[in-house]
């Protein structure tokens, strides 16, 4: 029989880019509602195309997010478009946490879901954690590298192409101005982009199955890790908001506007 | 004095424009100490520039996405006593400074804008929304990366310089199928451009004005989501949300509604001049210079204008 599969998708429960997003006078993110980052939809997808890749082997798709009692709804997302089970690790002490504090927690969190899985089989299951490019909103990009050096595996980040055989990830990213095809012996951590693929929409069938699959919460003493050990390295000194870009000069072309812009942009010194 | 590590993730025969901006930084902060994992043979002649104190390299050639990159950054960090390292705003410099920061138990920050002499970190978020500074707390490093467009580049050449080979070799961790050279627009990359032409929906799949108004600036292309989905435009040059942000000098939008989605890509840009035909296009509420025409009237006159004056 062949070996399991076992992958983790990670996302993150993220305010809204179509509406207006604030920081609190904490100089913390307002999380007080978002939505399944869209970025993080593309991760499930890619786990789910590697399911459907393996017929013939059993593949576990699990969910997992860090954030407060409110990205419950990501996971729910999540479980609708089709991943098996949810993990949500929610704890105050993690409330703007950045990237050091946040690829900790994840770490531990992940550590845990593959060592508590059970299979049926006699070989233990191959592992993979799929995250988006970066969140919508620290943008970073940084936390699956930090994630991957925490568990002490490769990162292959910005995949847009990935398949697996047993024991093996093949990838295809962009490093710079040279496209890369790499192979990587897994447990590995894998960030892919929007260009991977093109996620599904959930049917009201996947939404109904989804009220069924498990959910587990963790607080940080679930999974014995002290809330000293996720405090954040960086610290928010100010956050002023821009003032909004306002309109300037707008002309109707009258079969001079192509000669006006080079006006204006010499008279700006842009030419 | 304080010590600046800058790590480049890639070395090409000339400084890009983002490196140029990473050695000026650098320099305005402290004492400059450069490490790449290129070839120790290639490394001398790009960086032989003024006010560099030591270049370190591996005992070979180091490529991302190989997280010895990281061992040979822990090692450079311990030789040149820094006090910020400093990296390029792309997703390799990311990688391995992501996890240099996890060794040295310090804080990561992306995207800065500038950095100030008691190592206070100015950055954008929230897709330029706001603005934060920042610090790291605790005795390590300040880890940064820096994006393009950022800082006033001010290298001098200098005479090529010796090169000091740490004992770091790439790890077997992940194999190489296969590495192809991109095809080269011989255009700017998008990120790095000072003069940026984007194009939408409205250029309905017909590049020929946009390229040929980019050549004459010697821009890089755009373009908005619509334009990439459509298939006109690879998808690598997608401004947006969900794609590359950019903030050049001046970014020129032919045909895009201006939608959230495409702001959130552009708006901090210095200056932003918007062609098109619909006078309700979002776009408008943020252009600095506005014209509502045809594209195909507009462009072929601006760029018979910029030739004419220029001869």
């Amino acid at each position: 029989m062949s070996r399991p599969v076992h992958i983790i998708t990670l996302v993150k429960w993220v305010p809204d880019a179509q509406l207006e997003r604030r920081f609190t006078e904490q100089r913390r993110l307002d999380r007080s509602e978002g939505i399944l980052g869209e970025l993080d939809e593309h991760p499930i997808e890619a786990a789910l195309q590697l399911r459907e890749s393996l017929p013939e082997r059993s593949v576990r798709v699990s969910a997992l997010t860090v954030g407060p009692a409110g990205a419950s709804t990501a996971l729910k997302k999540a479980l609708q478009l089709g991943a098996d089970e949810a993990f949500h690790l929610a704890d105050d002490a993690l409330a703007g946490a950045d990237i050091f504090a946040t690829s900790a927690a994840a770490a531990a969190a992940v550590q845990k879901i593959f060592e508590t899985a059970e299979f049926d089989a006699d070989e233990p299951a191959e592992q993979l954690i799929l995250t988006g490019m970066s969140s919508e909103d620290g943008e970073s990009g940084a936390v699956p590298a930090q994630l991957a050096e925490r568990l002490g595996v490769p990162a292959l980040t910005q995949a847009t192409e990935l398949s697996l055989t047993t024991g093996h990830l093949v990838v295809a990213r962009i490093s710079g101005d040279v496209q890369q095809r790499l192979d990587v012996r897994l447990p590995a951590v894998v960030s892919v982009t929007d260009q991977a693929n093109d996620p599904r929409y959930p049917n009201f069938k996947a939404i109904m199955a989804a009220k069924k699959k498990p959910v587990t919460t963790w607080a940080l003493t679930d999974l014995g890790v002290a809330a000293s050990a996720v405090t954040s390295r960086v610290e928010v000194l100010t956050a002023a908001a821009r003032p909004p870009r306002t309109s300037g000069q707008i002309i109707t072309d009258e079969g001079d506007a192509g000669a006006k812009i080079v006006d204006y942009l010499v008279k700006e010194r842009l030419l | 004095m304080t010590n600046v590590l800058v790590f480049f993730d890639r070395l090409d025969e000339e400084l890009s424009g983002a490196q140029r901006e990473l050695l000026s930084l650098a320099g305005r902060i402290g004492a400059v100490h450069v490490v790449t994992g290129a070839d120790p043979q290639v490394v001398p002649q790009p960086l032989s520039v003024k006010g560099i104190h030591d270049i370190y390299t591996g005992t070979g050639l180091i490529e991302p996405p190989d997280a010895a990159l990281a061992d040979l950054l822990e090692t450079a960090l311990a030789e040149s006593h820094a006090d910020v390292v400093l990296g390029a705003d792309t997703p390799d410099a990311v990688d391995a400074l992501a996890r240099l920061a996890v060794r040295a138990e310090t804080g990561l920050i992306t995207s800065a804008t500038d950095i100030s002499p008691d190592l206070v970190v100015t950055k954008q978020v929230l897709a330029g929304a706001y603005t934060t500074t920042s610090q790291v707390t605790g005795e390590g490093p300040l880890i940064v990366t820096l994006k393009p467009n950022s800082v006033e580049s001010v290298v001098v050449p200098g005479h090529p310089q010796e090169v000091t080979s740490l004992p770091v070799g790439p790890s077997q961790q992940t194999e190489v199928l296969a590495s192809e050279q991109l095809p080269s627009t011989g255009r700017p990359p998008l990120t790095e451009a000072r003069v940026v032409v984007a194009a939408g929906r409205g250029i309905d799949g017909d590049l020929s004005l946009i390229e040929e108004l980019a050549d004459e600036l010697g821009a890089a292309i755009g373009a908005s989501r619509a334009a990439t989905d459509a298939g006109w435009i690879d998808h690598s040059a997608q401004v947006g949300q969900t794609g590359v942000t950019v903030s050049p000098q001046l970014y020129i939008s032919v045909g895009i509604s201006g939608a959230i989605q495409q702001k959130a890509g552009m708006q901090t840009s210095g200056t932003i001049v918007a062609i098109n035909k619909d006078e309700d296009a979002p776009v408008f509420e943020i252009a600095d210079f506005g014209v509502v025409g045809d594209l195909n009237e507009v462009l072929p006159q601006m760029i018979e204008e910029i030739r004419r004056r220029r001869s």
